[in-house]
């Protein structure tokens, strides 16, 4: 097991370093940046920026260094300083703004993991060994909506029940009193209470497949010479279904949860963009539009880490849970 | 070729295997007998057929072009057909909608339509409309239905903003919407097969650095990447090109999948009795290939293939809600979406949302589809 999670963990940083060179060359190399985008502004409203202002703007913010030089000024800084670089738009340094937003992705993604967890589990469970009944075929029926109906569409759905049926504004994280606020009690309940509409809407496609990975699997498993054995010793067909054939089933849904745990990061972000949470979502789509260099380049990477590591944790918790693969690999 | 069946512990004899056809079909005839068994497949091929017959002559289907427009019209709600009349002297058959009349909500100061039962506007099938090319060749200005007299209101679907018709923008973007799934997919296949398909052929170091770069790839967010892309399009680029740089962005990160797919189906034949024999009796790796491996699991791509249209689509509509993907011109079930930016419009114009409901309907039949292929893929197993 040791060896395993030593070279588990040594194959994350060729892994780190590709995606934070991904995330900055997305950003730098496509023509324009953040200079001409404010003089396209400026011009738009009838103010033109002279060259020798737009250069000297970029030779403030070191833009006219060429790519990999930028590149590693701020890859070290990242690493030494915890120093993201500065934002042109907030005229802040990025760290400040990434780290509250970065925080509550998190705890979005979790939650949303955790929601299909609970419901897909016992719902794969229940539509393996009732198969074919009213119940499973309903299961899978909503299955199949949930991987059809994307992500932003449901957003869209949901608030437009909220608001059109219930009279309730459903977008963002916090009520507006809670905005702005410290950390408290009162803002976790807040936050609580308007978590769990993203959350639901995030899950509903991992939910969907992960029934089906349970399911599949669980059925496989169900008619195995070891389960008769077990039945034909006395066993109870509860504890015998919890004990033998729902564990086999389990390892390929932990082994899927990686996937599942990158689609939710990634889809996080049109949903937040839809309902206006006070994710990473909004700010990246901001920051790619106006051009924000190491805002932009910040967010992916961070996102992209965190991604990393979900995928990394997930590995480590197969490998402990079926020795095979430890003994495959390590 | 004999198959192990694993409840008896008995190696079944080719014939028996080959009952399950008529025993002297070939490898498509079982392929099709054992897909027209999957009824949902079924299902979802003819919905997936439709869709494509709709994208190939929208200008015929839907009631008005693209470009009608009404700003008198703006926000009009659907209309409900009706079948017939009665004039006085008895019902009699006609069917027709009923124009609008505009009546001010003093509370909110909103102008609403309110239907006016007074003013008939009949409807028929084959009516006269805009001239148009069909598929581009033949003019004829026949429209499949519509108002009988052109450029009378006829909102089946309601109207947006403009007073355009709904119903017939949705129409016209079945056409990019379907098509930049199946050209996003081509160009992965490619990528795919290629990149695949050398990994499996090789095999040992090449194989390795080719299966970890694809692990890297599929752990990389997918969406903030297609943003950051999408985003890197100047505003200056002329539409149609977007719609092709789209399709390339989407298949960079689209193609792993089936590469996947193509390296283990070569791993799995590369020791296969046939291959063998082919190598034995002297033809190059080009006709081993082509010749003998690929109409073998050909069936497997065509699988993958359709399941991966839904993904295309999918990102495609929701890079163009956001405003980073495909532009108007060029019409698109996403650009469509794009009018119900916020909860306060959908809830005053619900049906803004039916392009969605296109693009569930649409990756709904494409996933059963792309199931009963994946099952026929496979035809000698159970």
């Amino acid at each position: 097991m040791g060896s395993f999670m030593l070279r588990r963990i040594i194959y994350v940083i060729p892994a780190l370093i590709a995606v934070s060179l991904i995330s900055f060359l997305v950003i730098a190399i496509p023509p324009g940046d953040f200079v001409t985008r404010t003089a396209e502004l400026r011009a738009a409203q009838g103010d033109i920026m002279p060259i020798a202002e737009q250069d000297a703007m970029r030779r403030a913010y070191g833009l006219d260094l060429p790519i990999m030089v930028q590149y590693w000024n701020w890859i070290t800084g990242v690493l030494t300083r915890g120093d993201f670089g500065y934002s042109f738009s907030f005229n802040l340094p990025v760290k400040d703004v990434i780290w509250p937003r970065l925080g509550l992705t998190v705890v979005l993604s979790v939650a949303s993991l955790l929601f299909i967890w609970v419901v897909a589990i016992p719902i794969g469970i229940y539509s393996a060994v009732r198969r074919y009944s009213a119940g499973d075929y309903l299961a899978t029926f909503l299955g199949f909506l949930g991987l059809a109906i994307p992500n932003f569409l449901l957003a869209l759905a949901v608030m437009y029940v909220a608001f059109a049926w219930f009279g309730m504004n459903v977008g963002g994280l916090f009520s507006p009193e809670y905005l702005e606020a410290p950390w408290s009690w009162d803002r976790v309940l807040d936050l609580l209470n308007h978590l769990w509409l993203p959350m639901i809407v995030l899950g509903t496609a991992g939910t969907a497949s992960v029934i089906r990975v349970i399911r599949a699997n669980l059925m496989d498993e169900l008619h195995k010479p070891y389960v008769t054995a077990a039945r034909a010793k006395g066993k109870g067909e509860f504890g015998l279904l919890m004990k033998y054939p729902v564990r086999h089933a389990l390892n390929p849904f932990v082994s899927g949860q990686n996937d599942i745990f990158v689609e939710i990061v990634s889809g996080g972000t049109i949903v937040a963009i839809v309902m206006g949470l006070q994710t990473t979502g909004p700010l990246l789509l901001d920051a790619l539009r106006t051009q924000d260099m190491y805002m932009a380049a910040s967010f992916i990477l961070m996102l992209s880490v965190l991604v990393v590591i979900g995928t990394l944790l997930s590995d480590l918790l197969l490998a402990w849970l079926d020795p095979r693969i430890r003994y495959q690999q390590g | 070729m004999s198959t192990f069946d694993e409840t008896t512990g008995q190696v079944a004899p080719i014939a028996a295997v080959h009952q399950r056809g008529r025993g002297y079909d070939g490898h498509w005839a079982l392929v099709w007998q054992k897909f027209l068994r999957h009824r949902l497949g079924v299902a979802g091929g003819i919905v997936v057929i439709l869709a494509y017959i709709v994208a190939l002559i929208p200008e015929f289907l839907a009631p008005v072009t693209l470009e009608a427009y009404n700003p008198s019209y703006s926000y009009a709600p659907p209309q409900a057909i009706q079948w017939g009349r009665d004039d006085g002297e008895g019902w009699r058959f006609l069917p027709h909608v009923t124009a609008y009349k505009t009546e001010i909500d003093y509370n909110s100061g909103r102008r609403l339509f309110v239907p006016d039962p007074e003013t008939v506007i009949p409807i028929g099938f084959f009516v006269q409309g805009e001239p148009y090319r069909l598929l581009g060749l033949i003019p004829t200005d026949r429209h499949l239905f519509g108002a009988v007299e052109a450029g009378q209101p006829f909102f089946l679907a309601g109207a947006d903003r403009l007073g355009r018709d709904i119903l017939s923008r949705t129409i016209y973007g079945t056409r990019i919407s379907m098509t930049i799934g199946l050209i996003g997919v081509a160009l992965s296949l490619v990528f795919g097969i290629l990149i695949g398909g050398i990994s499996g052929l090789f095999g040992g170091v090449v194989d390795n650095l080719i299966q970890r770069f694809i692990e890297f790839i599929q752990s990389v967010p997918a969406i903030p990447l297609w943003i950051g892309l999408a985003a890197a399009i100047p505003q200056s680029v002329p539409p149609l090109q977007v719609y092709f740089l789209i399709t390339i962005i989407l298949s960079v990160l689209g193609w792993t999948s089936l590469a996947r797919v193509v390296r283990g189906r070569f791993l799995a034949m590369r020791s296969e009795d046939f291959v063998k024999a082919a190598r034995l009796d002297g033809c190059g790796p080009v006709r081993i290939i082509f010749r003998h491996m690929l109409p073998s699991f050909l069936s497997h791509i065509i699988a993958t293939v359709s399941l991966a249209i839904p993904g295309m689509i999918l990102a495609e509509t929701a890079l163009s809600y956001l405003g980073i993907g495909l532009r108007t011109p060029i019409v698109s079930w996403g650009v469509l979406l794009q009018e119900a930016q916020n909860v306060r419009t959908i809830a005053s114009a619900p049906w803004l949302l039916l392009p969605g409901g296109a693009v569930v309907i649409a990756v709904l039949a494409l996933n059963f589809l792309g199931d009963g292929l994946r099952d026929a893929a496979d035809p000698y197993s159970d």
